[in-house]
């Protein structure tokens, strides 16, 4: 079989584009960094790919709003392209400031809506209640049973750090038809799976959101960072635990069910 | 002509620049404001119909969902009599990343647009008078030396516009003046030279016959800055001791190299790469890396401008171990800050100083936001209080670097091309070492605005991707960056021994108009210069091209051992690289230091502490920093192995970081830091060596080997210039001679900062105290086998490791209760690096699952964190803590900060492989890990002096900053 290939896409301001090479090289795939220049110049290039990946980092330094930017560069120089290459049964996964700019794009939550207006995007990333940036982990609850990259009914705890982070969605009937359509990959809970507030839900976020994928569950964007829990270190907790108790490594499965995916 | 675009939050979403501006208002004491709305505003320049400009605002400026814009201005809101528009414009030449952003993105979308330029609006709803109205502009929303404000409709700043420069060659006629002339030329021209400098300067141009140019006095002025070359440390001093005993003198031919230096060069680690003669120190990592550590202050502008000051003092130290050998990779930032404390009220303030607690959010954001837009983590800080910081905030800013082992060096060769990097040069910045160099005074504020320079971390970014890219390729031969002194300094160095002719009218400019000088001595950040072999140009402006990052042959490096500065081809300034870099001439210092008149406080004693233990963790220095390092990204690059936050609830204080900075690799670096000023006031020399001890300790109870570990120092003092505080500072880097070689820490870099004292209006002179940093680097040889300090299972046993004496000399303790005391606590140097290599024995042979360090607050503060952190509870009795003969009383063993004290928690099948492994050193079994969520400290008697729940502690530790 061969190897996946992983486009992982930079620009100025992108800053966790090594360590999710490094969570997909884990994972068995091939990653590369890719500057978007390089993108620009030649859009055929993400033929040669299974996987695009965005991800955190603050693009352009967040001016504007985040992600707006490169949301911007991708609709105007390679959005066919990325459209082909999500009809070709291929994979998308944007973290933190990437998911920002699939929403942005409009390539997230991506509903069919007669109402739109000409406007491609439906929700925002807005900041969070806290009013700050914040690294912090919370437990995550699949919501969905469609997305390639979620294990559905594995709670899982990873590591948030942005500042505009709460999801909110242009019309109320938005948020329904996405949770009708099995589109909430992941929700902020507790340990124990139960909602709650502030900072159970760190940003405010509507319907404790984490994460959202498309239609097909091939596109998925998510605030917190899979590729910071690929090392049983990465753990806030490790210290705590005997070498003998297991611990699953939470965020690099999300990494190895999409490179499952192509097997 | 100009189109406006206002961009409004909608009201069912939360404005929190608003927000955020109605607490600082009301944190006035302005009580009358009910809201405030914050207002992007865009103004555009070019040819745009309504149409147009409704497509830029509705598709790329306003967010659909949360935003709604307004073509044009926006008046007041309509039955709102009594709202205040007020406007908050850059000036003519500040960087504007969002303009350069826009105008970049409106081309993506096929649009042209002549100029950008946003502002901001606000909208102030509620009565305020004219003076309130003043106040709030220019305390909260704007920033004098950058912006300008403007109220209600009034019209707008007209677009920045600037002369072009005509090229005029300034002489200054110096050769036949007197001592006061030549004083006054130093004074107006802000040189901050001294006589005998200038008189130095006044020969060499006699011998020339020919007078100055004013770039050459400010390039001399620039490069024998205190702030660049430490002239202190470098002088020679007649250091006069007096103490109980008598008076003793000495000289020291040259503080740093027979302290710091000497230090390192006894202990001779064979695992020292560059030390003391490049940007960053560098020590191996493994037979493929080694890692970069350097460590800055930025406290002047941090004082004037505390957002701008603290970023550009990350963004520049980020620069140094990007400029040490052919170029390293940052991996951390470590923070260290001292604030006056934030409760203080507006009433008490001297004129020119800004409120701490407006001076500590400032700076805290100004480092989250460089820091986290750079994607690097923020791992290790300290925050710390005394109203002396009041006129002198001390913002300490340090990055480690990870270096390929054969790119560790770098030299510039004659012929090669300087090719300068990433930014270009505005009036920002100008003359901030010389500024850096002087006392701050009440004028400060309004005097020095130039000097505080503006960053923008995303062109830092991709100058850092693009250099790696051609350091890699092999592209240049040598680096380093822009700091202090510009073109000037960075130049001047790296051409020493070779020489430089610089075309100066070919440097890019942010606007036009800059003199030739203004050019050279510019700070203007984010800028690197690097030495190109002329066959390499080609391939390496592909690289900068190819991520948009602007690099520009400005000159050529010689091998005439001068420094030739030309404008449009006529020469505006030669030196001698000798004369400009040992021409400075040597000085004799005079330092004293008399022993201070102290004396033990008598204190009632108490038969319950919980109050008192409450208080202290209560105290701004030992309570929770939380709020501070959740708003730094302290898990990007994905090394993170421990966190600065530990424990069950990921909210205890650890005592050192450790990250990998080899992914793919089990081997780590824990970072920490030792800093205590508090005991300056009684004996520097004693404060040196519990800083040691304290960065030491840090990185060891993490799992750090103690054999590998570097260290760096960062002097804060007063004016040198006055013989006490240098005499001061000399029993301070005895301290760190003395405690560096018992420790086999070398020094690996350092830095000084020797004019913290600040004249207030009235005359008054506030001196800072002694302050020291110390950070620390260790190998970690496994980071699987790191510990935190949590406790971790009940039926554990709480031993402690190391003696504890009569010495709550400022401690917390003693400061709570208003008193200094006397006893200030003495590393034994005999027995620290024993009790040292112990601990780290333990950790590494599993014994133990958590390990803590008794520093501020002593042994009760430190027991109550490892309890909180882990929520347990834990009882102790002090009668089986190892103390000295002179220890009589609960409180000096509960607060009491002996150096070198660990507490550490093992399963109770380990006590007795532990007990081996101490031998005979002083330790004792004190207590047990319980499951009743208390803390309880007996004492004789089995009588307890604390007794308290660990929740109620842990809310009287996070409460007080928790903003």
């Amino acid at each position: 079989m061969t190897q996946v290939k992983v486009l992982v896409l930079r620009t100025a301001g992108t800053n966790c584009d090594v360590e999710t090479c490094y969570a997909f090289e884990l994972a068995g795939a091939r990653a590369q960094r890719v500057h978007v220049n390089r993108l620009i110049e030649n859009p055929g290039l993400l033929e040669g790919y299974q996987i695009l990946a965005l991800p955190g980092g603050f693009s352009y330094g967040d001016d504007i709003a985040a992600g707006r930017i490169l949301a911007n560069q991708l609709v105007h120089h390679f959005r066919d392209e990325v459209r082909a290459f999500i009809d070709a049964d291929k994979l998308v996964i944007g973290i933190c400031n990437g998911f920002q700019v699939l929403v942005m794009t409009g390539i997230l939550p991506g509903l069919p809506n007669p109402e739109n207006d000409g406007v491609a995007q439906q929700a925002t990333l807005a900041c969070n209640d806290s009013g700050k940036f914040e690294d912090r982990w919370v437990y995550l609850q699949p919501g969905s049973n469609k997305c390639v990259f979620v294990e559905p009914d594995r709670r899982i705890y990873l590591p948030v750090a942005h500042g505009e982070g709460k999801l909110c969605f242009a019309q109320p009937k938005l948020l329904e038809q996405a949770r009708a359509n099995g589109q909430v990959a992941f929700r902020y809970v507790d340990a124990e799976g139960r909602f709650g507030a502030y900072p159970i839900n760190p940003n405010g976020s509507t319907d404790h959101i984490a994460g959202l994928c498309d239609a097909t569950g091939r596109v998925l964007g998510m605030m917190p960072h899979p590729e910071r829990h690929v090392h049983r270190t990465h753990h806030p907790h490790w210290t705590r635990l005997t070498e003998q108790e297991p611990q699953k490594l939470n965020g690099l499965s999300i990494f190895a069910n999409a490179v499952r995916y192509f097997s | 002509m100009t189109h406006r675009i206002e961009i409004f939050t909608k009201s069912d979403y939360q404005d929190v620049p608003g927000q955020e501006v109605l607490t600082d208002i009301r944190q006035l004491g302005i009580s009358t404001v009910e809201e405030v709305q914050a207002i992007k505003v865009f103004l555009l320049g070019g040819d745009f119909d309504q149409a147009g400009l409704e497509r830029i605002a509705r598709e790329l400026l306003a967010d659909p969902i949360s935003q709604e814009c307004h073509l044009g201005r926006s008046a007041a809101p309509p039955g709102l009599a009594q709202a205040t528009l007020i406007e908050v414009h850059l000036k003519p030449g500040v960087t504007d990343p969002v303009a350069d952003s826009t105008r970049m993105a409106l081309a993506d979308m096929g649009l042209k647009v002549k100029s950008v330029r946003t502002a901001r609006k606000y909208i102030v709803l509620g009565h305020i008078n004219e003076k309130q109205k003043q106040i709030i502009a220019q305390k909260i929303l704007a920033n004098d030396c950058i912006e300008e404000v403007i109220f209600g409709t009034d019209s707008e700043p007209p677009s920045p516009h600037t002369k072009p420069y005509q090229l005029r060659i300034i002489n200054i006629p110096m050769r036949q003046l007197d001592d006061q002339q030549l004083q006054k030329i130093s004074d107006q021209m802000d040189l901050f030279l001294n006589l005998k400098e200038m008189q130095t300067i006044q020969q060499y141009y006699q011998k020339l016959k020919r007078d100055p140019t004013d770039v050459e006095l400010e390039m001399l002025a620039q490069t024998w800055s205190e702030h660049c070359v430490h002239k202190t440390f470098r002088s020679t001093i007649e250091f006069t001791e007096t103490n109980g005993v008598g008076e003793k003198t000495i000289v020291i031919e040259n503080l740093l190299k027979s302290t710091i230096v000497r230090a390192t060069r006894e202990l001779d680690k064979p695992w020292c790469i560059s030390v003391f003669e490049d940007n960053a120190g560098v020590v191996e990592f493994d037979e493929n890396y080694g890692i970069c550590f350097k460590v800055e202050t930025h406290n002047h502008p941090s004082a004037i401008e505390p957002y701008g000051g603290a970023a550009t003092g990350i963004g520049g130290v980020i620069r140094d171990p990007m400029g040490t050998g052919l170029g390293s990779k940052p991996i951390a930032n470590t923070d260290i800050f001292c604030f006056a404390p934030p409760d203080m009220r507006l009433e008490d303030l001297p004129i020119g100083v800004l409120h701490p607690r407006r001076v500590m959010k400032g700076v805290v954001a100004g480092v989250r936001d460089y820091g986290n837009r750079m994607g690097i983590p923020t791992v290790n800080g300290a925050v710390l209080f005394d109203e002396r910081y009041l006129g002198n905030p001390l913002v300490y800013c340090g990055n480690i670097g990870l270096i390929p082992r054969q790119m560790c060096f770098g030299s510039a060769r004659s012929g090669d091309l300087i090719l300068m990097v990433g930014g270009r040069v505005g009036r920002d910045g100008i003359h901030g070492a010389t500024f850096s160099s002087g006392e701050m005074t009440h004028e400060h504020e309004t005097v020095f605005s130039h000097a505080v320079q503006i960053g923008n971390p995303i062109v830092e970014k991709k100058m850092l991707d693009t250099l790696l890219a051609a350091r890699d390729e092999n592209l240049y031969v040598a680096i380093t960056d822009c700091g202090a002194g510009g073109l000037s300094s960075a130049v001047g160095e790296m051409g020493a021994k070779l020489g430089a002719v610089v075309d100066l009218e070919k440097v890019p400019l942010k606007y036009q108009g800059l003199s030739y000088t203004e050019i050279w001595i510019s700070e203007a950040q984010e800028r690197m210069v690097i030495a190109v072999p002329p066959e390499n140009l080609e391939r390496i402006k592909e690289i900068f091209a190819g991520e948009d990052v602007e690099a520009t042959v400005v000159g050529q490096y010689t091998a005439d051992k001068k420094l030739h500065l030309r404008y449009n081809g006529q020469t505006v300034g030669e030196l001698d690289m000798e004369f400009l870099h040992e021409g400075l001439p040597k000085y004799t210092r005079q330092a004293i230091w008399n022993a201070p008149k102290v004396q033990e406080p008598e204190l009632t004693e108490k038969e319950d502490y919980t109050d008192d233990l409450k208080a202290v963790l209560s105290g701004f220095n030992v309570a929770s920093k939380e709020w501070v390092i959740r708003q730094y990204d302290h898990e990007v690059q994905g090394g993170s192995t421990i966190k600065p936050l530990v424990g069950a609830d990921n909210d205890g204080p650890g005592d050192a970081s450790v990250l990998r900075p080899v992914l793919s690799r089990d081997q780590g670096i824990a970072i920490g830091c030792g800093i205590c000023p508090q005991y300056s006031d009684i004996d520097p020399y004693w404060m040196a060596l519990a800083a040691i001890d304290e960065a030491v300790r840090n990185v060891v109870a993490v799992g750090g080997n103690p054999e590998r570990i570097a260290i760096l120092d960062n002097f804060c003092w007063g004016n040198c210039n006055k013989p006490d505080r240098l005499g001061s500072l000399v029993k301070a880097a005895q301290g760190c001679y003395d405690a560096a070689v018992a420790f086999g820490t070398p020094f690996i870099s350092g830095k000084d900062s020797l004019n913290n004292e600040f004249q207030t209006q009235d005359g008054q002179t506030i001196n800072i105290p002694g302050t020291l940093l110390i950070s620390a680097m260790a190998i970690v040889d496994d980071v699987n086998r790191c510990v935190t300090m949590d406790a971790k299972r009940p039926g554990n046993v709480i031993l402690i490791v190391g003696e504890t004496k009569n010495e709550l000399g400022g401690s917390q303790y003693y400061q709570l209760n208003g008193k200094l005391g006397a006893n200030v606590p003495k590393v034994n140097l005999n027995a620290a690096p024993k009790v040292i290599a112990a601990v780290a024995a333990a950790i590494k042979q599993g014994l133990v699952v958590a390990c803590h360090d008794c520093s501020e607050g002593g042994l009760a503060v430190a027991l109550a964190e490892m309890a909180f952190a882990g929520g347990v509870g834990i009882e102790a009795n002090l009668t089986r803590v190892p103390v000295s003969r002179d220890v009589s009383r609960a409180d000096q063993t509960l607060f009491g900060e002996s150096a070198t004290r660990f507490l550490m928690e093992a399963p109770p099948e380990n006590f007795g492989r532990l007990a081996q492994l101490l031998g005979n050193m002083r330790f004792g079994e004190i207590g047990m890990v319980t499951d009743n969520s208390r803390l309880i400290i007996k004492t004789t008697g089995g009588q307890a002096v604390i007794d308290a729940d660990i929740y109620k502690l842990k809310e009287a530790w996070q409460k007080p900053l928790r903003w």
